[in-house]
């Protein structure tokens, strides 16, 4: 697997391949923990103001401006205020945070304390899924020399800032990634969503004003104290800031986390090029999704020629969206229509359950999928996929449930073959896709 | 084909008074996680300590609920209602060797279904089951972050990744 940045010096991946990057020793000698220097002579407002500059945005899935997230946690609080840390990682297709956990665990760490340090947080949490237990292990090791050397718990480097920090543990819930079930979990109970507002902002951890950003979000922050705002900025586009990092699966030669500047032009040459083209020479590309298996699928034709820029704005353009970054390639050998069931599995299997639409609605699709697979399919059930995702999206009580319509939605208008081939072999009828 | 069903392994859950004993040791260890959180937030330590019960008794049996009740000052359905949500808590229980083969797309597509036709093939179970012996469970799970170095397995903590049935054979035969 490869671990490289194309287009730009690495800068998530710099500690990638120096041998013991993930000790303090290491971390120090290449410049590390000189930017928690830095933002701690700053003022809380200008800190912000850089992150603002940047135009970072949460490299979790949603994309939310950073700095302007961290500009809703109000000043003043009667309560401690957090900084949590979405180390869930559980989008299927997506494993890039992993190795920043695995290799530069300072990294996270030091910028999370710049966030505590900007808003004036007490402690901050680290909420790792369950199965990642050797990154826990890795995290601990890190806290425990961090702490050794005065960078965490009080007084941190002889001033008057102090934030414990912690690692937590899910045990296994797609759901947690959901930053709201993530703080339920957090507290111990089940990991059901929460309605916003109150934004975690306001009221998030222990009902206190709190911060949540994935790994990446918080691993640029060192960054961009380190170079400023703007010349981090300056690095992507004008709206997408920065580096980012994206994970690489599925039919190509080589699959890995590749860091690109954002508006890296583009998809098809990033697919047959940087990641070494189709696995299978003789195959030919079939399906892309970019964005983690919650986006929607791309086919061929919106990526040959295209010309698509990987960032916020491009990947919309050419029909998809960033997400977590999480490519899925496949080639002509997958069926769209197996595809699409396999992540409509997932999405059945992961719905926590709390509102009926997802709950219910995720379990009907793949009733349907499994008629269609044994060879049941009815010419209308290409339609009724399409009838009960739309019941499902934008009527459920979280994103998970737009989550796994989307696909389903991609898939049918954008792979008609895929599911009239299931649909037409039948007895009772010459199956048509309606209305697609 | 299975010698050996799951059911075999199914402890019917008896609700019953009995509080499990852990060692002092253990009990530091538990201890250990409570600092992370306010004092009044004693709950937040919930998964944590499920997770030590888990590796203490092999499972998350009534005994080990009705300790981390009191433990944590919580009514025992406060403690059930979060170990039933959790895909990671075993509410039966499981071989020693718990291998967790990962069916989502990208390992599905790169050769997880000749994967875990070998595994199951060679322990003569299905997906789902325990070998008459107790030594191996073999469950189908969602993706664990491996993608990019499918097909994967994760067997108990540890990860394994990209498996060929040759590597598959090697890992398991290494196994007591
Ligand atoms: C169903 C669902 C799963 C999610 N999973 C993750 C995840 O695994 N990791 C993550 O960082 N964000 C995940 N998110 C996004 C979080 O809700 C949240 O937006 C993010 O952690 C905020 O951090 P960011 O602004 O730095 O991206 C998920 C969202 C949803 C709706
Ligand atoms: S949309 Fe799905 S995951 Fe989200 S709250 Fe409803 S049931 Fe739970
Ligand atoms: S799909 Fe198997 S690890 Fe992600």
């Amino acid at each position: 697997m490869e671990i490289k940045a194309i287009g730009c010096e690495p800068l998530q991946l710099k500690r990638m391949h120096i041998k013991d990057g993930h000790t303090l020793k290491v971390y120090q000698e290449t410049g590390g923990y000189e930017s928690l220097k830095k933002a701690m002579n700053m003022s809380q407002d200008d800190i912000i103001n850089e992150v603002k500059a940047s135009a970072l945005r949460g490299r979790g899935g949603a994309g939310f401006p950073t700095g302007m997230k961290w500009s809703f946690v109000p000043r003043q609080s009667p309560k401690p205020k957090y900084v949590v840390c979405n180390a869930d990682e559980s989008e299927p297709g997506t494993f890039k945070d992993r190795y920043l956990l695995e290799r530069d665990p300072h990294a996270l760490i030091e910028g999370m304390l710049i966030a505590a340090f900007a808003l004036g947080a007490a402690a901050c949490y680290v909420y790792f899924r369950g199965e990642y237990r050797y990154l826990i292990d890795i995290m601990d090791k890190a806290i425990d020399e961090a702490r050794a050397a005065d960078i965490v718990g009080k007084n941190i480097l002889g001033s008057d800032f102090s934030c414990e920090f912690f690692t937590h543990t899910g045990a296994g819930a797609y759901i947690c990634g959901e930053e709201t079930a993530l703080l339920s979990s957090l507290e111990g109970y089940r990991g059901h969503p929460r309605m916003k507002p109150p934004f975690p902002a306001i009221e998030g951890l222990y009902a206190c004003p709190t911060v949540v950003n994935n790994v990446e979000t918080l691993t640029a922050v060192p960054q961009i104290i380190e170079m400023g705002g703007k010349a981090w900025q300056e690095l992507g586009t004008e709206k997408s800031g920065g580096t980012k990092l994206w994970s690489v699966s599925g039919h190509v030669k080589k699959p890995g986390v590749y860091e690109l500047p954002m508006g890296y032009k583009d998809l098809e040459k990033f697919i047959m090029e940087d990641c070494g083209g189709m696995l299978r020479d003789d195959k030919k590309l079939k399906a892309v999704i970019p964005g983690g298996s919650s986006v929607y699928i791309m086919n061929a034709e919106q990526i040959v020629g295209k010309g698509v820029t990987m960032d916020y704005e491009g990947l919309v353009v050419g029909g998809s969206m960033v997400g977590s970054g999480g490519f899925i390639v496949m080639d002509e050998t997958v069926d769209v229509m197996e595809s699409t069931k396999n992540l409509t599995e997932f999405y059945k299997h992961e719905s926590c359950g709390w509102c009926t639409p997802c709950r219910e609605g995720t379990d009907w699709l793949v009733k349907i999928f499994n008629r269609i697979s044994e060879g049941g399919g009815r010419p209308e059930d290409a339609q009724l996929l399409l009838d009960i995702c739309d019941n499902i999206e934008g009527k459920s009580f979280c994103p998970l449930g737009d989550a796994a319509a989307w696909p389903i939605q991609s898939a049918v208008k954008r792979f008609p073959e895929d599911f009239k081939k299931w649909l037409l072999n039948k007895t009772n009828g010459n199956g048509v896709v309606a209305n697609i | 084909m299975a010698s050996a069903l799951a059911t075999d392994f199914t402890n019917k859950i008896v609700y019953t008074d009995e509080v499990a004993e852990f060692s002092p040791e253990v009990v530091e260890e538990m201890k250990s996680h409570l600092v992370k959180y306010p004092p009044e937030r004693k709950r937040s330590a919930l998964i944590p300590l499920l997770f030590v019960v888990q590796r203490e008794r092999g499972w998350i049996d009534n005994a080990g609920v009705n300790f981390l009740a009191k433990f944590l000052e919580l009514e025992v359905t406060d403690v059930w209602e979060t170990a039933t949500f959790y895909s990671m808590f075993n509410l039966r229980k499981i071989g020693r060797h718990h291998i967790q083969i990962c069916k989502t797309l990208s390992c599905k597509i790169m050769g997880e279904p000749e994967i875990t036709e070998h595994i199951c093939n060679k322990l003569n179970i299905h997906p789902g089951e325990t070998t008459a012996d107790g030594k191996f469970t073999v469950t189908l799970v969602e993706c664990l972050g491996s993608c990019g170095t499918a097909p994967m397995m994760q067997i108990g903590f540890d990860y394994h990744e990209d498996l060929t049935t040759e590597k598959v054979d090697q890992i398991l035969d290494s196994l007591k």
